[in-house]
């Protein structure tokens, strides 16, 4: 086995868990937040792959798509707040679990309606296809663009929570909520704001992994796994693990493949289950945050 | 999509009226004699021949499902404006199966219980259609298979009531080889889904492999459900073979075919694909599959050379806008057309009279004559080879692939009687 060889598998595990992350942050910032469950995070990731196929379709533009998908599915998720969540909260984790986990399937089927059953093919845009030398093999050029702009949104996402004083809110709200309210902010609002680009998030990740793998009405099925997994594994509610725990997927994945490649999905599911015996409340997460 | 039916469903609706009204008529002491003459009469013209079809239209093959549905409707559609079978119209009952072999056991057992079907054509997948042939053989009733399976027509899920249209994995993998390994080199990686279809291809390439000198480097399983192959690419270019042999089908095919070219691979290597798919073609692109060769029951330029692809063509392109019939709306077409064409030999729906007749019968449905092979029933018939052609090429947008080989039909490309456990 050359060291080239092995650099490449790593880079290729590295690449795939840069689109994990994608798949899990929004996921973990709703629960971290919120705790709320979010069972419709698959379906609103599928929902963001078909606005984004429908817009493209109307304009012709990859790059406007990629704008107008995070603020379209990010606008349904403050309806689907707004109108069905909200009512839910402090009557326990499992209402919101239950009533996201049915909203997941009303979606799916009006997917199934709108756009028919059969899936549909969606390529990168001609400045994002081929293959670049990288020093150590050909890498696609769509994939270092995936990694590039999951870099970049976490860092976004990292200076709104942490710098602004909107973020302070947040975090306040997370901690303690009737404190917030006592000081006069309406608390209300901010959890709407939260969904909303967790959700938009979603339908984001959705639209970006419709070149690597089509688009089909059962695509958020899988992608709800792995952002589950990766959940669990990096620690409800945390950012850092989120990230930390979808990198180590891709890479357990890829090398996985090179000894067993018809195991190499089943090896999220190994690191789930050590995690959860050895350090149930995840790799970076807050002890009781559930209970 | 929902279930299709034809019009002539509708004459199903006079039945129980006419029934009762035989029924008072027969408790009367006058018509005593006349009545059991009239109502066979009645109830052969009443009586359709109903055919089943389960197939995965929800689900990664759903694009080829509904291919396989339209063409068969065009071989009922066919058969019944010829005036049917003595007066007696067909009916195709089309069922949703999901790719799951439950599923698609309880629809075939619905179609047979309740929809009292004459006979079962469908399926697409080597698993799922196992289930279906368990169904219909512990129910003695007829079944033509669509779609590629070895297992199907071997010991012990064979039966005197099936038959397989499809071609299966030994003679297209052996088609295959014949023409890639001379040509492209001997050193092979395959990727190959982990299940029955994927296996079965891998046996197909070995068995015949001996005599051609295959060198498989390595056969790279990949989990049924994968999205990704990404992380298989670096071990295969480490290979270095010469041919990468894909047995990907359906969307997963497109998606291989797709993170194939994105990463370069088909730059370093020839690509091969075991069943070359018209319908992920079209969804592709021509770029990604620019030099790809691979094995079809069918491509429609084969209109060239046969004149039964010539007609079935042209019923397909009536319908359709003037586009072009799949390779697996060649299967649906081809399977229906296949029990028609038995029934009217058979002289009936009797299902052993159906079976003598299917074992007798010559046909050609689309792609010249074939026949089922007495033994396990599988219809011997030629194997395409295709290329893939450069945009530059194409004459319109369904001119997408060359034909560069016809294995012809020979039972010599099959499994022999005794490999398959028949005696």
């Amino acid at each position: 086995m050359s060291p080239n060889f092995l650099l490449l598998q790593a880079f290729t595990g590295f690449a795939l868990g840069a689109i994990y992350v994608l798949l899990a942050v929004g996921l973990a910032l709703v629960f971290g937040l919120l705790t709320v469950i979010n069972f419709a995070h698959g379906a609103m990731f599928a929902v963001g792959a078909y606005i984004g196929i429908f817009v493209f379709g109307l304009t012709g533009n990859f790059w406007i798509s990629l704008v107008i998908v995070p603020l379209a599915v990010g606008g349904i998720g403050l309806v689907v707040e707004r109108v069905l969540v909200r009512p839910l909260y402090g009557r326990g984790i499992d209402y919101p679990l239950l009533l996201t986990f049915g909203l997941s399937y009303v979606l799916l089927d009006l997917i199934r309606i709108l756009w028919g059953k059969q899936g549909l093919p969606f390529d990168a845009p001609d400045a994002l296809s081929g293959a670049v030398d990288i020093g150590i093999g050909y890498f696609p050029l769509y994939r270092l663009f995936l990694i590039a702009l999951t870099a970049a949104l976490l860092v976004g996402l990292w200076l709104f929570i942490d710098k602004t004083s909107y973020g302070l809110v947040i975090r306040a709200g997370a901690r303690d909520p009737e404190i917030v309210r006592v000081l006069g902010i309406d608390i209300a609002r901010v959890w709407l704001m939260v969904f909303g680009i967790g959700t938009g998030l979603a339908g984001l990740a959705g639209m970006l992994a419709a070149p690597l793998q089509g688009v089909f009405p059962e695509m958020g099925t899988p992608a709800l796994m792995v952002a589950f997994v990766i959940t669990v594994i990096g620690g409800m509610g945390s950012l850092v693990g989120a990230v930390v725990a979808g990198l180590l997927v891709g890479l357990a994945e890829s090398f996985t493949a090179i000894f067993a490649p018809q195991f190499s999905q089943l090896s999220m599911y190994v690191i789930m289950v050590l995690v959860l015996l050895l350090r149930p409340q995840g790799l970076f997460g807050r002890a009781g945050l559930l209970g | 999509m929902k279930t299709q039916r034809t019009k002539i469903g509708s004459n199903r609706l006079a039945g129980p009226s006419r029934r009762k009204i035989l029924g008072a008529a027969a408790a009367g002491a006058a018509a005593m004699a006349a009545s059991p003459f009239w109502f066979n009469i009645a109830r052969a013209a009443a009586e359709t021949i109903k055919i089943g079809f389960p197939v995965p239209l929800t689900g990664p093959y759903g694009a080829e499902a509904k291919q396989q549905a339209a063409c068969a409707q065009i071989a009922v559609d066919e058969f019944n404006a010829a005036g049917g079978f003595n007066g007696r119209m067909a009916e195709l009952l089309v069922r949703d199966s999901k790719l799951n072999a439950g599923e698609a056991a309880t629809r075939t057992l619905e179609l047979i219980e309740k929809d009292k079907v004459d006979c079962v054509v469908g399926s697409l997948s080597a698993a799922v259609q196992l289930a279906v042939n368990n169904v219909t053989k512990t129910r003695k009733v007829l079944y033509v298979s669509i779609s590629q399976s070895d297992q199907i027509t071997a010991m012990p899920d064979y039966s005197r009531y099936t038959f397989h249209e499809a071609l299966n994995p030994h003679m297209t993998a052996g088609a295959v080889a014949r023409y890639v390994l001379p040509k492209f080199g001997k050193k092979v990686v395959f990727l190959t889904p982990d299940y029955a279809f994927g296996h079965e291809l891998v046996n197909g390439y070995q068995a015949v492999g001996k005599e051609l000198g295959l060198q498989m480097l390595d056969n790279v399983l990949a989990p049924i459900g994968a999205t990704d192959f990404s992380t298989f690419f670096p071990r295969i270019q480490s290979l270095h073979p010469e041919v990468l042999i894909v047995n990907n089908f359906g969307r997963d095919q497109l998606n291989t075919l797709k993170q194939v070219a994105s990463f370069g691979l088909n730059k370093q290597m020839h690509i091969a694909v075991s069943v070359l798919l018209y319908g992920q073609r079209l969804a592709g692109g021509p770029e990604i599959f620019e030099g790809v060769v691979g094995g079809s029951n069918y491509y429609w330029r084969l209109e060239d050379k046969v004149s039964s692809a010539k007609h079935f063509n042209a019923a397909y392109r009536k319908r359709n806008n003037g586009a072009e019939p799949s390779d697996y709306g060649a299967y649906g077409y081809a399977g229906t057309y296949a029990v028609l064409s038995g029934i009217k030999k058979a002289g009936g729906t009797d299902t052993e009279k159906l079976i003598a007749a299917l074992e007798e019968n010559r046909y050609d449905p689309y792609k010249g004559t074939e026949y089922f092979r007495k033994c396990d029933h599988q219809a011997v018939q030629s194997v395409l080879i295709l290329e893939a052609k450069p945009k530059a090429k194409m004459s319109n947008q369904y001119d997408v692939f060359d034909i560069v080989e016809i294995d012809p039909a020979d039972e010599k490309n099959l499994r022999s009687c005794a490999e398959e456990g028949h005696v």
